[in-house]
């Protein structure tokens, strides 16, 4: 009886408060062990598997790392020019944000979570600085952010979790949206869209960096179906997360002083009036 | 019963939870996703059908918390589901004795349902959507898996004299 109770109120604060943090932060630590035994098996194979790998192959994956090395240089180039163009437009414009990001690599660990939230699991901790509320993205774009954090490991909320909103624009005229999880894998759902709004399929939709979780900029979603009826007052817009959500296995976490910044942006941004009155959160 | 058998036997009951946690995340192949059986509640059933003065609510309440900590849920759901069925076992634990396999695998069954129930029932107050009809698959694979665990934990539990 009193244990119920206690789960009860630990329930409540635990949705509610987030005062036991400290508390799951432990547990989630008392328990990596079980994660990391789950673990192991499958990245033994794999450094197995990288161990036999014939000297062919070894030299095919070379060459072809080394053309897209030099493809991935050649943008280099072009993008130092034009970020310093930016910045220098911005500083005329009396803008305060910054371009630059430094990210954290993190390789997914193969558990599984609860199966009725998008949650998957990765190998760095608060140890490493990984915060609640890091954005994580894979080599095609924003996958999720951070959700709990345990001392070596964490558990990242992806993009299609039901629970999930990511604030988005449409790159080619800056229309702000918000995209919300639906729980399947590969769809997201825009909300509020006006029925006339200039939106198509195939449409890149990026971060806004409003509400200041996700750095602006970052590729998000291809919006994949639009629906208008001219009765409604809003239409049916579904997207495609660009990032390959249960696919990626090695994440970027993106660090440093990029947090703050998003806000001062978002600040700014909020003093505009939107079209929506939604911030992203996890809940 | 000397110190020394109270001492061996705990960790035969810890490393079958052990395994049962790490059953609960390993990962599966889509399809068999929601097959997967409650393993942490099936084996906090035999133990406290087995050894109800050893292994009751609290162990319960405290396996149900480890697990919330793994699958990342709100902590103390599956404590309060898991801590729930432990008291049910133990006030059960008598007549379920007697009864033959298949009938207990029934009231397994119920047990599982309960817990199940509970975790769900909590998701709807904290505003998670309804869960998908799959989701109720894992309850008569349980209850199908009793027989398995039934006889492979008394196995376990005569050969390290556990009691």
């Amino acid at each position: 009886m009193l244990l119920a109770l206690f789960s009860i109120l630990l329930m409540t604060l635990d949705h509610r408060e987030h005062l036991v943090e400290p508390a799951r932060e432990a547990v989630s630590g008392a328990v990596y062990p079980v994660r990391f035994l789950v673990d192991a098996p499958f990245s033994l194979a794999d450094q197995l598997s990288e161990r036999l790998a014939t000297r062919s192959q070894l030299v095919e994956e070379n060459q072809a790392l080394r053309r897209q090395n030099l493809v991935y240089q050649q943008r280099l180039q072009r993008m130092a020019a034009l970020k310093r163009e930016n910045e220098r437009l911005r500083e005329l414009l009396g803008s305060s944000e910054r371009l630059d990001t430094e990210v954290v690599i993190a390789e997914l660990m193969r558990v599984e979570l609860d199966p009725h939230t998008d949650l998957v699991e990765i190998d760095r901790g608060s140890e490493e600085g990984v915060f609640p509320g890091q954005p994580v993205l894979d080599a095609n774009g924003i996958m999720g952010q951070v959700d709990t954090v345990g001392p070596l490991s964490a558990s990242v909320r992806l993009l299609s979790d039901p629970s999930h909103a990511i604030p988005v624009e449409v790159n080619r005229n800056g229309l702000r949206t918000v995209a919300l999880g639906t729980g399947a894998p590969q769809r997201l759902e825009l909300a509020n869209v006006p029925a006339n709004a200039d939106i198509r399929d195939g449409d890149l939709l990026i971060a806004s960096g409003l509400g200041g979780t996700f750095p602006r900029g970052y590729p998000v979603a291809k919006v994949a179906s639009v629906e208008a009826d001219a009765g409604e007052p809003f239409a049916q817009v579904t997207a495609e997360p660009v990032a390959d959500l249960h696919r990626s296995r090695k994440l970027m976490l993106v660090t440093g002083t990029e947090a703050k910044d998003g806000n001062d942006a978002a600040a700014a941004d909020e003093a505009r009036p939107s079209a929506d009155g939604h911030e992203d959160e996890a809940s | 019963m000397t110190e020394q058998q109270a001492r061996k036997g705990s960790g035969i009951i810890l490393l079958s939870f052990l395994v049962a946690l790490m059953l609960t995340i390993v990962p599966l192949p889509g399809w068999a996703q929601g097959f997967r059986p409650e393993w942490t509640a099936l084996i906090l059933l035999y133990w406290s059908l087995a050894l109800p003065q050893r292994v009751g609510v609290g162990v319960g309440w405290l396996a149900g918390l480890l697990q919330d900590a793994l699958l990342g849920t709100l902590l103390g759901q599956h404590a309060l589901a898991f801590a729930l069925i432990a008291f049910l076992a133990l006030r059960l634990h008598r007549p379920l004795r007697l009864v033959p396999i298949w009938q207990q695998a029934l009231a397994v069954l119920a047990l599982l349902l309960v817990a199940q129930l509970v975790v769900f029932w909590i998701n709807g107050i904290i505003g998670r959507p309804a869960p998908a009809w799959q989701a109720w698959a894992s309850i008569p694979v349980g209850a199908a898996m009793w027989p398995l665990i039934f006889y492979v934990l008394r196995g376990v539990r005569r050969r390290f004299q556990v009691q």
